[in-house]
């Protein structure tokens, strides 16, 4: 059999290609029920870390059922709507226009029966996107803890990120300043003000992805604000936000 | 053509030759940009050796079973497609099965597809030998990377940052209380390029074999 004909090669790379692809199509179906199992795990776990909780990723569902009292979506006003917040996918929302997005919020009761409210993140990195989950207070102000995890920033420098030195800095910073407006909380080249409430310390090397950090708290945090405002302890004086001004507040840091 | 025997003295070579005298890293200077890449701990490395042994050795089997009908003008892009799918293959079982191993392993991926040590195998041995052999020449020669890999790994990890697999190996034995410090120099990229040319060095001093003459 003469292996260089024309024929031949074409028909040996298409017979190739053709068992390979199915190979390939059958263990990712045959495994995929395994590896989003592996990820729901994973999903639960980095939220319970947000607040404080740490458990190995086989007991996250547990602990899971044991202290996130609710899973709710909302919608840009700030109204709660049908769904869990479990199911919505940041990555699909985030390409949807502001009006339509759902935002995923969770509510946990911790042991001292303190409440907490858990917005999850998702932006972009260096190299691919970041996420992560920032928790506040009852207050709805002050940060309780961050969790922060990336694709495929650079070891050593971004990735670090995702390493618990730098996410206890962003533990009992404010989001918004002494007059209620909104802040976020900043990671600052070069290290942050003593004392600044509003401002972390950035990694050395990694300020791309420490910019990063910084957009994604901002953005994502703007679209909670009417949520958050309506779910404020009374005792203080709410500035006047409805949503089209945070609409404005969006386009307007988006030029 | 007279019978041979499995472990021929012949075929043993395949097996030991790339550990010292034909070492794919020290000698062949191949596969070098993964030793720097994943050797500033001891784990990762670990667990890319493991990764290139299992690819390589398979992929050398499947590419010499299949040498006498892989039309030659495109035996590379065949190469590749047997790595690749092996690669993926694993990935995606670890990540069913060993999920933090993969997460571990998910950027090497990439750098295994496209370590020439594989393809350097099955284009130089897979294509002209039998199975066997090609089975021996693939664990030969990822025993030969994964030891150098270890090896670097291994110092950069200890004198870098004082653990071994994590584990605080300095500061147990309480070296940090007579002012040792750990040399911050040892996490960067270049000691890596640096502690293999002490490897090669060290290798050329006692290996008479490998000292050109001139």
């Amino acid at each position: 059999m003469n292996v260089n004909k024309n024929s031949y090669t074409i028909g040996f790379a298409s017979i190739m290609v053709v068992l390979v692809a199915a190979l390939l199509a059958s263990a990712s179906i045959f495994l995929s029920p395994f590896q989003d199992r592996n990820i729901e795990l994973e999903k639960k776990q980095n939220i319970l870390q947000s607040v404080g909780i740490e458990v190995e990723r086989n007991d996250s569902e547990i602990a899971y059922s044991k202290f996130i009292k609710e899973e709710i979506v909302l919608d840009y006003k700030g109204n709660v709507i049908e769904g869990s917040a479990f199911d919505v996918d940041l990555n699909v929302e985030l390409k949807k226009d502001i009006e339509n997005q759902n935002l995923p919020l969770y509510v946990s009761t911790l042991e001292d029966s303190s409440t907490c409210y858990i917005i999850p993140l998702r932006g972009i990195g260096l190299w691919g996107p970041i996420w992560g989950y920032l928790a506040l207070k009852e207050d709805v102000n002050t940060v309780f803890g961050a969790v922060f995890a990336h694709k495929s920033e650079t070891p050593g420098l971004g990735a670090e990120i995702n390493q618990s030195f730098f996410q206890d800095y962003f533990k009992n910073k404010k989001i918004f300043n002494d007059n209620n407006e909104f802040v976020s909380v900043t990671v600052t080249k070069g290290g942050a003000p003593d004392g600044d409430m509003h401002a972390v310390d950035g990694i050395s090397g990694g300020t791309i992805t420490s910019d990063g950090v910084t957009d994604m708290l901002k953005e994502r945090i703007t679209r909670y604000l009417p949520y958050l405002e309506a779910n404020r302890p009374s005792q203080e004086i709410l500035l006047p936000i409805d949503s089209t001004s945070v609409v404005n507040l969006i386009s307007m840091k988006n030029e | 053509m007279s019978k041979e025997t499995l472990f021929s003295k012949k075929n043993r070579l395949l097996l030991t030759d790339p550990l010292d005298d034909n070492n794919p890293v020290t000698v062949q200077v191949l596969g070098i940009c993964s030793a720097l890449a994943i050797t500033v701990q001891l784990k990762p490395a670990v667990v890319m050796a493991l990764s290139v042994l299992f690819v390589l050795s398979v992929a050398n089997v499947l590419v010499s079973l299949l040498r006498s009908f892989i039309p030659s003008r495109i035996r590379i892009i065949v190469q590749l497609v047997v790595i690749a799918t092996l690669v993926i293959l694993v990935d995606e079982v670890l990540k069913a099965f060993v999920y933090d191993v993969s997460k571990e392993l998910s950027v090497f991926v990439g750098l295994i597809i496209t370590n020439c040590i594989i393809m350097g195998r099955l284009e130089a041995f897979a294509l002209a030998n039998t199975p066997w052999k090609s089975f021996l020449d693939g664990l030969g020669n990822a025993f030969g990377y994964g030891w150098i890999l270890i090896a670097v790994a291994f110092f950069r990890e200890l004198l870098g940052s004082g653990t071994l697999f994590g584990y605080p190996v300095l500061e147990k034995i309480g070296l940090y209380e007579l002012g040792y410090e750990n040399n911050g120099m040892m996490i960067l990229p270049p000691m890596a390029l640096v502690t293999v040319g002490v490897i090669i060095w060290i290798q050329r001093m006692r290996n008479e074999k490998l000292i050109e003459s001139n």
